[in-house]
Order: C-alpha cells, then structure tokens, then sequence
C-alpha cells in the first residue's frame, strides 16, 4: 500500500517534479553569486541616513533604494529623462555598474514558478510541491520499513544499482526536499490567497507634513535610526510634489519619513504573519540564506537521479512481479492468498491457486506476505504459500509478515492454511512456513488444513494439496502448475582452471562468455544452470560481474551430483543453458566501512569477486578455509595480486589437511581482537559456503563478539551480516 | 506586436448620473521592449499639481503589488470601489493595451493630467511614466514615457 503511495505519485508526477527541481536548483545558485558579489556590512556599522549622504554625492537625482536579502544595494535614477539603474558600494556610494536582472534567470523563475502558464501555472506547480511531499515522506517512509525503523535511517545499504542509489541519494536528499516542498506549498497557497501572508495593510499615508525646508538626507533623523541591514527599500519624494514624502520600508516594518521634521510617520510594524512569510520565503528561496539556497539546490539536483531510477525500479518490479489475473481487493475477496517468494518461482504456483479458486467462483486477492494489512473483512480463508530462505529466513517477500501480524491481528478463527516450498536435501526444510504456521495459531487463525510441504517444486505434490484443499472447501480444486522456465541464454566455456584433484575435492574454476553478449549480473548474484536431462536448475554464485567480460563460477564436484559432474565434464568450447537470478542482498554494502569476508572451499567465488571489484580500496579481509595449500588454494595467484594492489588488505587462509590442521573458525578465533577492532568501525560481514561452515563461523563469531554486547544475531537485524550458504 | 484589448466600461457612466456628460474616451499604451514580466500600470487622472482625481484603468491583477504604483496607490488608497470594473491583465514587454473608458466632460481642457505609474517584478518602480495635460488639442498625439512606456495616445 505505501509502495503504492510512492510509486503511483512519482509515475504521474515525474516529469513536473524534475522540470521543477532542476529550474529551482538553476535559481538556487543566485544567493550565493549575489554575496559573492555584495560587501557584507557589519551591523550597527552604516545607518540608512549615512548611506543616502554617500549616495547623494554620486547621484543627486535617485528616486529610490533597494537592498536585496543578499546585502546588493540598486538605485533608480533617471538620466536625460530616461530611467536607470546601478548597483552602489555602501561605504562610498560609488555605482558599481549598470543594474540588469539576469533575462536568464527570470525566465527560469517564470519556469520554476508557473511552467510560463500564468495564474494556472501556480496551481500546478503548487500541485508540483504536493507530489514531491507525498514523495518525500512515502519514500522515507518505505526506506524506515526497509531498513527496520526510523531510527535506523542512515545504515549502509545493499541492492542494485538503481535501489542502492535511489534509496542512498534519497536519504541524503529528503531533508533538503521536504522543505523545499514544504515552503513551496506554502508560497502557493499564499499566492492563491489561501494563506494571509500579511501583505495587505499599507501604513496610511500622511495626511499632513511638517511646513519647512527640506533637510539634507543624510541629517533625517528616522533615517539615522535605521540600522543598513535593517533596510529593504527607500523610496524619494516625487521631485514635482512639495508635499511628497520619504517611503520606508525595513525589516520590522514600513512607515513614511517627513522630508522637513525627519520623523518616522505612520510607522506599521510587520505583524508576526508578514515575518513568517519572510521567514518562509527565505528558507524556500535561499535569498540572504547562501548556503541554505546552495544546499536545497544540491538536494533538488537529486530529483532527477530519483526519477529516472525509480521509474526503473518500478518497471523491473513489474516484469519481474507475477502476472495475476482478476485480483480482487483485499477488502472484498473470501479467498486471500499470500505469497512469501525469494524469486518468483512460489508466485508461478500462487497464480495456479489464484485461478483454479477464480474458475471455482471465488473473488481471490493474491499478494506478497510483506503486504499483509489484517483488513480481509469479506475473507473466509487466508491461503500462505511460502518458501524458505537460507537457514529457515523469510524469503524476500515475507520479511516482514511476521511483525506485521502482530501489529495488525487477524479475526479470530480465520481459517487459514499454510504451504511451504522447498528442497530436502536441506536440513531447514520448509522451517519458514513452520514459522508462519505458529505465529497463524498463535494470533487466532484456525488451520483449515494441516501444514503441507512441497519437495523440490513438485507439480504432483501441488494438485494433491490442491485435491485436500477442494475437500475441505466443498468442491474439486485441480492444480495443473507447468512450471515456467525463465528465459536462459547460451554461455560457451572459454577457461577452466583445475584446483584439488589431490585431495579428493576436485572443484573448477569455469569461465564462460556469451556468443550474444553476457546478460547483466554482479558478483554475488546467482546463475541457474540446468543439468541435461533435469527440469530443475541448480544454482551457483557467480563470482564475476558483467564488466569483467567472463561469467565465472567455481564449483566442487560431489559424488553422484548431476550438475556439478555435467559441468566438470565440459569441454572448452561447449555450451550451456543458464539465467542470472539477481541476489541484491548478498554484496558489499554501500559506504567506505570495512568488509570481513568469510568463506570454505567454493565459497570463495563471490568472495573473489567482490575484491576485484573493490577499485575504490575499502579495507576488506578474506577468511578462507580450504584444504591443502598445494592442491585447493583457490584464486591464489589472483588475490597475491589482490593483496599487492590493496584492493584486498588481509588474506587469512586456514587448511584442513596438513601438520598443523586449523579451520577458518579458529583463524577467527585467533583474530578476535582485530575483528572486534573492525566491528566497532562498523564492518559488515559476509559469509559464503556450506551450511556446516556458516554454523561453524556463527558460533566462532558469536564468541568473538560476547565482549562487545554484540551477537550474529544482532549484526544480522542490523543488515551487517549476511550469508550465502548451500 | 501583440494588441490587448480590453472590453468597454460603461458601468462607470451609469454609476454616476452626475457625470451625464461623458464621452468615450480610447487610450493605448505601448510598452518599450524591456525585459521582464508583464507590468503593472495604473492609468489615471490628476489635476496640475499631481492631486490623484480619478482611476482610469490598473493593467495587473495581483492586489498585494499595487503598491509599487505608488502616486497611485498613494492617491486612490488602493481602494477597490476605485477601480472596481476598470481592471485588467499585466501588460507583456513591447505590447500594447488599448482600452476605452468613460470620461466626464468637466476634466478635458480644464488643466487635468493623465498619469501613469508602471511597475515591474524585480525592476524599478516607475511613478509618472507617462505625464500629458488632458485637452482637445492633445487628443490622438501620442507622448513618450521615461520608464517602460514607449508612447501613449488618448483619443477623445
């Protein structure tokens, strides 16, 4: 729903959004040119009178003085019966130079302000400021969910480019926006009246003047009074008129000066509505407020960036989301289905639910898990179809179903039933929906159906849930799920390095390129390659990025596996089936913090990857465990070179075949106290390989942590700690 | 070059049956090409010392500038019955506005003045733009301004 409420916005606003906030970063460099240009004046070091004596030295005829937010002082004069006029030096009245308002900059204002379209063009610029204040605070509001609360705001951030960026330089920018925005709205409403910004009382005019001779400007009493920085306009006494008189208007307030007496007459103080449109004018502005002006400007370039990332964002969330078909609002549908997917496949089954139970009659609602609001008034059933992460983690969709159930309760005794996928050959298997499944019992729901698993993506599995399901609900429910194959492209194998045939792990280093071009991967990501003769791919982590020109991964060969001994049987030269499943959590976050990189055996390739990409030279430092540095020191000569150009810092390597046997735990274990040192800077860790090593280094970890107060567990709500394991 | 005109106001006239013997009087003011946006002029009547009498049109929409017309503003205190129906849109750089507008017969040939203030956004304030004594024999010779009025013609 939030999503919703940024994205939908910056859909149909983008292109207002960015012509206003590229205009407005145009104009907000003019504050700071102008004090560039302007002699700051202390205050109480020059009164108006003093100034207007300087003045009349230089030009006896001026008709009227102004001083910008920014300290420039322009005086209109005419001359030979045409109008001029300059810009002066306070402390000679001296003219500068000829005073002409940059036509750039008005036409950019014009712009910035009503797109050139008049009083309409205010509406919808103020509409502009709207959009951009929904945007602001939707997106923060999404980036708090994200990272787990507002507090957490600044952590580092992981993803894709674009997600990394747009949620990195949109931090950095809301502040600066939200004002801009803010006061923009403001400004608007001003304009159209909505708002008294206490403009409208003039003082009176005078209705008599002291009988005399006029004093000299400089000796005008009123005038002496006022302090320079004070002053906003002095206007003359027309020439012609004997009973004209000096206009003033300052920073508190306007009244008139009499030529003769030099009293203030009529004095109007400013009421406090008339300072706080100054006050907002200047924040919006940066008039008089350089630095402030420079700023919201630097934010407002970010607009663009925003733009144009988020417009893909959205678009690859939509080609990549699942495609479903007569989807009813949550509010109004008696079957809702809720989808907790790490990579679409669990979707590809919620759709074959989603119509079987459309064609049967019901009004279904399919969503993420992520986007469980508790408001199924009309629901009868609540259908949980989940998968499961890592070590018995929420897949990507369901991150956070669990505290969103607690914050909004279900009703109670909601039939609800809940179906994990997964694999067996993981210990886990399916310990996610085991969760959800507790957590539904806990909050009120009644199971309509015990809890069912799904081994390995079966489609017969599937319909006999599907036939359990027709049971319960009354009528026959055929589930007839064919598997979606992503689109695969064809890699030759152009390299292979052979490492461990000595020690009985004989593992590959294998490098493809693409005959039409890579797709587009980074290191970390996944490759799903699919073995002859099986429909199911199996995954591996790339250990490359697109730019490197090769697709590289290191695989092991284990007894009897069908894709590891097809790999390990390929000749240069032959091609393979495979795509690229992005995998945006496992990566270097964003920022300079040190990395801690800890691996077994294969679980060096993304590793690998990762330092080679390290061009801007972060600290990072590499636990590696194999098991005979003769045989199976994978990458060695490569990270030698990484060490000696410091894109890699420290390289601890442990093995497990020699004299004196050690594991990567105990290298950590023997470097507590530098990990601790790293720790407390903020490092981030990232773990690759096996389950059993992953479990290894988290209780190594946890004890290396215990002084700090800290855990595994702590690193990892933090977003600090992430595994990729197998 | 672009020509605004502005609709006949009779509403004056018949406000006013005081000021039976009115004429029609067209006055077209072209601005110099000045750059910036559209100015804001208050055209009016004054006697020979410059004493505002009467509002003959405001070009200008936004009340809260008004002010910058400042002889005007000072003379009219700016209050709407002044200028109620005698009121139009700002007028952009090197156009011209031509509008028609009662006058009483009483203030022609009697030393009255026409007047006129100009204003624009970011530039200077300009008070009597345009000043020409109100006669017969003035009627259709057009006068020049020292601001942002490149000539002005009334036509009895």
């Amino acid at each position: 729903m939030l999503r919703q409420f940024h994205s939908l916005p910056g859909l149909i606003a983008a292109l207002l959004v960015m012509i206003m906030a590229i205009s407005g970063a145009v104009l907000s460099v003019n504050p700071a040119l102008e004090r560039l240009h302007s002699t700051s004046i202390e205050a109480g070091q020059l009164n108006v009178g003093q100034l207007a004596g300087r003045i009349a030295q230089h030009f006896p005829g001026v008709e009227q003085i102004q001083r910008t937010a920014s300290g420039t002082l322009i005086i209109y004069y005419t001359q030979d019966g045409q109008a001029a006029a300059q810009t002066v030096d306070p402390l000679t009245g001296e003219g500068l130079g000829p005073y002409e308002p940059s036509a750039v900059s008005r036409w950019v204002k014009d712009l910035h302000r009503s797109l050139f379209m008049g009083i309409a063009g205010h509406g919808v610029a103020g509409i502009g400021a709207f959009f951009m204040l929904i945007l602001c605070v939707s997106g923060a509001l999404l980036l708090a969910r994200r990272l787990g609360g507002l507090r957490n705001l600044l952590r580092p951030l992981r993803g894709t480019f674009s997600q990394r960026w747009h949620a990195e330089v949109g931090r950095l920018a809301v502040l600066g926006l939200l004002l801009s925005a803010l006061t923009g709205l403001y400004l608007c409403a001003t304009t159209f009246g909505l708002i008294a910004d206490g403009s409208q009382s003039e003082p009176a005019f005078p209705t008599a003047i002291s009988a005399g001779v006029a004093q000299p400007v400089a000796n005008l009493q009123a005038l002496q009074a006022t302090d320079l920085n004070d002053l906003r306009e002095l206007v003359y006494p027309s020439p012609g008129h004997p009973q004209d008189v000096f206009s003033l208007r300052t920073a508190q307030g306007d009244g008139y000066v009499d030529p003769v007496s030099g009293a203030l007459v009529s004095y109007q103080a400013h009421d406090s509505l008339h300072d706080l449109y100054q006050l907002i004018y200047q924040l919006h502005t940066g008039e008089g407020l350089w630095w402030l002006g420079l700023f919201l400007g630097l934010c407002a370039l970010s607009v663009p960036l925003m733009s144009v990332t988020g417009m893909l964002l959205w678009w690859r969330r939509r080609k990549a989301g699942p495609r479903i078909r007569h989807n009813s609002p949550a509010h109004a549908a008696d079957s809702v289905i809720l989808v907790g997917s790490e990579n679409n496949t669990t979707w590809g089954f919620a759709s074959t639910l989603h119509d079987a139970l459309h064609q049967a009659g019901h009004r279904v609602h399919s969503a993420a898990m992520n986007e469980w609001t508790g408001d199924y008034r009309s629901a009868q059933r609540v259908l949980i179809l989940t998968a499961t992460h890592g070590d018995g983690d929420a897949p990507a969709s369901a991150t956070q179903f669990l505290k969103r159930l607690e914050q909004c309760a279900i009703k109670p005794g909601l039939p609800f039933a809940v179906l994990g996928f997964g694999d067996r050959q993981f210990a886990q298997f399916c310990q996610y929906a085991h969760v959800v499944q507790a957590a539904m019992e806990q909050a009120g729901g009644v199971a309509l159906l015990p809890l069912e698993t799904i081994n390995r993506q079966s489609s017969q599995e599937f319909m006999r849930w599907g036939l359990d399901l027709g049971e319960v609900l009354g009528q026959a429910l055929k589930l007839v799920h064919n598997p979606e194959r992503p689109r695969t492209h064809q890699l030759v194998l152009a390299e292979c390095t052979v490492y461990g045939e000595q020690v009985q792990a004989p593992t590959h280093v294998l490098r493809f390129k693409a005959p039409g071009g890579l797709p587009r991967f980074q290191a970390g990501d996944l490759v799903g390659i699919y073995p002859p003769g099986s429909p199911l791919p199996r995954f591996y982590s790339l250990a490359s990025s697109r730019d490197d020109g090769v697709l590289e991964i290191c695989v092991r060969k284990h007894e009897g596996g069908l894709c590891s001994g097809f790999l390990h049987g390929l000749a240069i030269g032959a091609s393979i089936k495979a795509f690229i499943q992005p995998n945006p959590q496992f990566r270097p976050a964003s920022g300079a913090h040190p990395v801690i990189l800890i691996g077994a055996g294969t679980g060096i390739g993304p590793l690998a990857g990762f330092i080679r990409n390290n061009k801007a030279r972060h600290p990072m430092h590499l636990y590696w465990g194999g098991r005979n540095p003769a045989s199976d020191f994978l990458y060695e000569p490569e990270l030698n070179r990484y060490l000696a150009d410091h894109r890699l810092t420290t390289l601890r390597a442990a093995f497990s075949q020699v004299q004196d046997r050690s594991y990567v735990q105990d290298r950590l274990i023997n470097d507590a106290l530098t990990l601790r040192r790293l720790i407390e800077k903020g490092a981030q860790v990232l773990v690759c390989g096996s389950r059993e090593m992953a479990k290894g280094v988290r209780q190594a970890l946890d004890e290396v942590l215990v002084p700090l107060n800290l855990s595994v567990q702590a690193l990892k709500t933090q977003g600090r700690y992430r595994e990729d394991v197998y | 070059m672009k020509t605004l005109f502005a609709a006949t106001c009779l509403a004056g006239a018949l406000a006013l049956p005081s000021l039976a013997q009115a004429r029609e009087v067209t006055l077209t003011t072209q601005l110099k090409p000045y750059s910036g946006n559209g100015a804001y002029l208050a055209i009016y009547v004054t006697d020979a010392n410059g004493q505002y009498q009467k509002t003959l049109w405001v070009a200008g929409k936004k009340a809260k500038y008004y002010r910058h017309l400042s002889d005007w503003a000072r003379g009219s205190g700016m209050n709407p019955s002044e200028f109620d129906g005698l009121s139009g849109a700002s007028v952009g750089s090197g156009d011209t506005l031509t509008v028609s507008v009662e006058l009483a017969d009483t203030l022609i040939d009697a030393g009255y003045q026409i007047r006129i203030d100009s204003a624009v956004e970011d530039k200077r304030d300009s008070r009597a733009d345009v000043s020409v004594a109100l006669t017969s024999s003035g009627s259709s010779k057009p006068v020049s301004g020292n601001t942002y009025v490149e000539s002005f013609t009334y036509a009895l």
